[in-house]
């Protein structure tokens, strides 16, 4: 009896309908969210997590529509991310029905603001998503650099220190992507997923990279995730949540079958 | 018709569990209506209530005495059905170690304690907190609200601080993280959870639906 590793299929959302990015860019259209989200859930999913991508103001408001419509037939954990920059916007996705909201570009902004949010919705639903970037050169020590606006500013701030920082803010869980990984489907960033993992006491997401099922495998007992999110392996049919789960089991992890 | 008031004191999703429960009773095909609410007259009026909760002890028990909440519940469990979720579970204690000590309802004995910052796995292993995600339940007990609900299954929990008594006979379900731990109590028309039934899919809706069908007895 144990407490179970989680698979999180990942939809990334432009204007109500899925996409998927390969290094943040070049995009493929894979559906409805709405169907995504309960043929994942149906399927065995431990969570959904829904990143919006979408930057105008009228996208937002579709977004509300389609959380209150995933929320309303799905009844697993659903995380919301994606232009989260202030208390009234968490307000709303809560409203709508996620039961977490991922907090990137504007955690950096203003590190405040996490704080806030923790004291006022409670850790258990502040996620702080970091996209990470190895900065090291070849032979140096690994050293890793958090990035923002979709990964294209880079801020000085090094990951290991601003993970632990965020988590003394109250960030309840850590969505950690790697960015040289992220569409490569060469496997996770293990060293950083480690790292970041054995820095802090809070769960981390591990993200970016997957292409097969021994990646997820490897993401949890070499990477030490607690959770392993992927995007395209299960939107374009590749593998099913179910295989992936067995897979899983039968490497000897603990997950929900 | 079956009226169900969830108690709104302004702390966390309770949405979620609206909507779980409108979904479970339009499976049942019952008249269920759902009111998410503070009004201590719909309340009263309600055939069932749940007691839910997220977020920080202090803040939900200070939201609960400002709004005369504690009045709601008390009333609540001596005449129907209540399921207390989560922080909601908690709150009914005598006192939590949370936020460096609240007194909390006390309409159940017991206290409210910590995980610890160096929690370990029979081997030695690390164990994060908050225990957060799909850990299974070990019923103690027959209970109505446990019919069709497969022992050992796995709920989800997101929590730091976690239930302790001494009222064995009170302890419905049992989980382990680090040692074994109260994941559900039954105490008469009482039935609470530690996990979030709400977000925890087949087996979570089972139980609410059995909720939904609950006299209150055992």
């Amino acid at each position: 009896m144990a407490l179970a590793k989680r698979i999180i299929p990942c939809l990334d959302c432009e204007n109500g309908r899925v996409v998927k990015g390969v290094k943040f860019l070049d995009i493929r259209d894979a559906g409805d969210p709405v169907e995504v989200s309960k043929r994942y859930c149906d399927a065995g999913a431990d969570e959904i997590t829904f990143l919006d991508i979408t930057a105008s103001h009228e996208g937002r408001e579709t977004t509300v529509h389609t959380v209150e419509a995933i929320a309303s037939q799905v009844f697993i954990p659903l995380t919301v991310g994606g232009g989260i920059r202030t208390l009234e916007d968490i307000r709303a996705m809560l409203n709508a029905g996620a039961d977490k909201v991922a907090i990137n570009t504007a955690a950096v902004t203003n590190p405040e603001f996490v704080r806030e949010a923790a004291q006022r919705f409670g850790s258990q639903c502040i996620v702080v998503a970091v996209d990470a970037k190895q900065v090291s050169k070849e032979g140096e020590p690994l050293r890793w650099e958090i990035f923002t606006h979709g990964g294209r500013k880079p801020t000085g701030i090094d990951a290991i220190e601003w993970v632990k920082r965020m988590v003394t803010y109250g960030a309840g869980e850590i969505l950690l992507t790697s960015m040289d990984r992220d569409g490569t489907k060469i496997g996770f960033d293990l060293d950083l997923n480690r790292a970041v993992s054995r820095a802090v006491q809070v769960p981390i997401i591990a993200s970016g990279g997957v292409g097969n099922l021994q990646h997820l495998v490897d993401g949890v007992l070499e990477g030490e995730a607690d959770a392993v999110l992927a995007a395209s392996i299960f939107h374009f049919q590749e593998y099913s949540i179910q295989q992936a789960k067995q897979y899983m089991a039968d490497k000897g992890i603990e997950v929900r079958i | 018709m079956n009226k169900i008031a969830v108690i709104d004191y302004g702390m966390g999703n309770l949405h979620s569990v609206a909507k779980a429960l409108e979904h479970v009773g339009s499976e049942l095909n019952q008249q269920v209506e759902v009111s998410v609410t503070a009004d201590a007259t719909e309340i009263a009026a309600a055939d069932r209530v749940i007691f839910p909760g997220v977020g920080a002890i202090r803040d939900c028990m200070a939201e609960i005495l400002r709004l005369d909440v504690d009045q709601i519940v008390k009333e609540a469990i001596q005449s129907k059905p209540v399921l207390a979720i989560c922080v909601g579970m908690q709150a009914l204690m005598n006192s939590s170690e949370e936020n460096g000590g609240v007194d909390c309802l006390g309409f159940l004995d017991g206290e409210v304690r910590y995980f610890g910052d160096d929690l370990r796995d029979a081997d030695g292993g690390r164990l994060k907190v908050p225990h957060m995600g799909w850990n299974q339940v070990r019923q103690t007990i027959d209970h109505p609200l446990w019919k069709d609900v497969p022992d050992n299954s796995r709920f989800y929990f997101v929590h730091s601080y976690y239930v302790q008594t001494d009222m064995r006979d009170m302890v419905s379900g049992i989980t382990n993280y680090g040692a074994d731990f109260v994941a559900t109590l039954a105490d008469g028309n009482i039935f609470a959870t530690q996990f979030h039934p709400e977000k925890s899919q087949t087996v979570g809706l089972t139980l609410l639906r059995n909720f939904l069908q609950w006299d209150g007895s055992v």
